[in-house]
């Protein structure tokens, strides 16, 4: 008796169409007649609208060969994103110094990891968008030992990415110091702050780039020269600044005013507890907001088209109407906007990734 | 001069006086918030000042580092007067420290973070130096084990706890307390009268705002009764509670120790 032992048979498998993705169809898609008709109405309607869809984009595409063989053909000609890429991404930039502006790349992209990965200071990573600024731009436009390059040749990705990254990593300190003056005990200038700040969000962004690339030369010196990049780049600040002071006084005044006595109490001076106290914690609760004016203002670079700046959808535009292939702006737009939306889409995972980082405080 | 100032008022016997209200009045707009206050606070005395809401408690203790600015009369903080200088200003908050009702406490630093901002910055003391003083006196109040926590992730007894030792971290002449229990759950104020009962028995010269009868009765050499911005009647607590002078303290004290 002792060396009999319980040995529980196996377990059945579960009967057919009970369990598993059948079982969730018939559930969902095939419960009964009627749900069944709904059920292949719909999928003949997608097939309806995304066959044709499918077919330009990937089917009947051209991957490579000429203008011809895209002309002949019925769908997307992606041969002409692979032929003109450097166009897209460079402008004119001389063909031979393209190692520049993809060093300079590279930096952004260390910075940017840097930054998103917190595992330098702050005042390291001021010091590094600092440095990134003024070393790109030797890369850009030469001197020093590199051969000059005019900003006329700066185009596509490129001077896209510039105007948004100078524009963002200098409005976001001007913004701050805006936020404070307007703040300020002061009422000098507390009035000023609030004078520029409203005078610019009273203006559309259009009229701005106008304005700096026709008005900013008749207030400059005799014989100071500033490419029309240079002024369309300070009026993108000047616009961006004012928006992100408007953003970083939200989080001021969200800041309950128990933080500054508590500094005060303490004897920290009032930079000090600026700087250390309350600022922090004004950031920290209006990351979102922030990053969105970010994504705004790489958006928004797509307008100094109307200042004749072939910047990425310029350029874009301007290579669907070369004599060699014209006409696909379809593919080129949709290019662009694929672009645009990897950037813009990965700003946004970003900014959310740090709210949850505050948010575990 | 504090000094200077005790002797020729109350004779050799008597500490120093650490501050000094003279006529003090202020104003919000044309609302009287004080009026004509004298008060004087020797070295070590611990005094309870009470009142109805709006009375000018709080108003009176915020003048005294200079979070509210009086508008005319003297005040002298361990011998430095209350002026629009900077230079005093900065020298009157490094010797009193201040527990607030909604504590206060930096949100987006750790608990030891907060206790080491202000002695490395303000006292310029190494960093070394300033995280021990600080486990020391988290010890004291019982939190050293939440040093790195966030002040969101403790109670709200615990955090004031903390922000007591924040203050003490700067080693005030002075302790000003600002209805430091109303804000809490009844079962967290026991916790933090005990470390302010410790404090008292130390010899901390304090001020406090409350409405902590009990703390007032055991701990206080003198309870200040102020209404209408005015202080009615100063007296010691037995005196004060079993023998009030003025008919408003009396109704006052009704109306608390009624229930």
């Amino acid at each position: 008796m002792a060396n009999l032992v319980f040995i529980p048979a196996p377990d059945l498998p579960p009967p057919p169409g009970q369990v598993g993705i059948i079982r969730w169809l018939k559930l969902n898609f095939f419960k009964d007649t009627f749900s069944s008709v709904l059920t292949l109405l719909g999928l003949y309607f997608i097939f309806w609208i995304t066959g044709p869809l499918l077919s330009w984009f990937i089917l009947d595409a051209v991957y490579a060969g000429d203008s011809a063989a895209c002309n002949a053909a019925e769908g997307a000609c992606w041969s002409f994103i692979r032929a003109q890429i450097k166009l897209f991404l460079f402008g004119l930039f001389p063909r031979d110094l393209l190692w520049r502006p993809i060093l300079a790349a590279a930096l952004l992209a260390i910075t940017f990891a840097l930054t998103a990965t917190r595992i330098i200071p702050v005042l390291a990573m001021v010091l590094c968008w600092t440095a990134l600024v003024l070393i790109s731009y030797w890369l850009f436009a030469g001197g020093f030992g590199l051969q000059s390059v005019p900003t006329t040749k700066w185009g596509g990705l490129m001077l896209t990415l510039m105007l948004s990254v100078i524009g963002i990593v200098t409005s976001i300190p001007l913004g701050i110091l805006l936020a404070l003056g307007r703040r300020s005990k002061i009422g000098l200038i507390s009035f000023l702050s609030v004078v520029f700040i409203e005078s610019i969000r009273g203006i559309p962004l259009v009229t701005i780039l106008f304005m700096a690339t026709i008005l900013l030369p008749l207030f400059m010196a005799q014989g100071a020269d500033l490419s029309t990049v240079f002024r369309v780049q300070i009026g993108i600040i000047l616009f961006s600044t004012a928006y992100i002071a408007e953003v970083v006084r939200g989080g001021l005044q969200g800041i309950d005013s128990g933080q500054q006595e508590a500094a005060d109490a303490l004897g920290l001076s009032g930079w000090k507890s600026t700087a250390l106290i309350i600022l922090p914690q004004a950031l920290a609760n209006v990351l979102s907001p922030l990053i969105g004016r970010c994504i705004a203002l790489l958006k928004d670079t797509a307008l100094v088209i109307v200042v004749g700046l072939l910047d990425f959808l310029g350029i874009a535009k301007a290579a669907a109407q070369s004599a060699l292939w014209l006409g696909f702006e379809a593919e080129a737009f949709i290019f662009c906007a694929a672009i645009y939306w990897v950037l813009c889409f990965g700003l946004s995972r970003y900014g959310r990734s740090l709210e949850q980082i505050g948010a575990a405080k | 001069m504090s000094e200077k100032i005790a002797e020729s008022r109350g004779g050799r016997q008597q500490p120093p006086a650490v501050i000094e209200l003279t006529d003090v009045h202020k104003w919000y707009g044309n609302f009287h918030a004080l009026k004509n206050i004298d008060l004087t606070v020797r070295k070590g005395e611990r005094i309870v000042v009470c009142g109805p809401s709006g009375s000018g408690k709080s108003t009176l203790i915020r003048c005294i580092n200079r979070l509210e600015v009086h508008q005319r009369g003297s005040i002298h903080v361990n011998g430095v007067l209350l002026t629009n200088q900077t230079k005093n200003i900065k020298e009157v908050r490094q010797e009193v420290g201040m527990c607030f009702q909604q504590f206060n406490l930096f949100s987006h630093m750790t608990i030891l973070e907060n206790l080491t901002l202000a002695p490395i910055l303000v006292r310029k003391m190494p960093a070394n130096d300033a995280v021990d003083l600080a486990m020391s006196y988290l010890k004291r109040v019982n939190i050293a084990d939440q040093h790195d926590k966030y002040p969101g992730q403790l109670s709200g007894g615990q955090q004031q706890r903390v922000a007591i030792a924040r203050s003490l971290c700067m080693a005030p002449k002075v302790m000003l307390f600002d209805e430091p229990t109303s804000a809490l759950d009844p079962e967290m104020i026991k916790e933090v009268l005990e470390v302010m009962v410790d404090l008292a028995n130390e010899g901390m010269t304090m001020i406090c705002v409350t409405h902590e009868m009990g703390f007032a009765k055991s701990v206080a050499d003198r309870v200040v009764f102020m209404d209408m911005g005015e202080i009615v009647e100063e007296n010691t607590p037995d005196e004060f509670f079993d023998n009030p002078q003025v008919d408003r303290t009396q109704s006052f004290l009704n109306q608390i120790l009624s229930h």
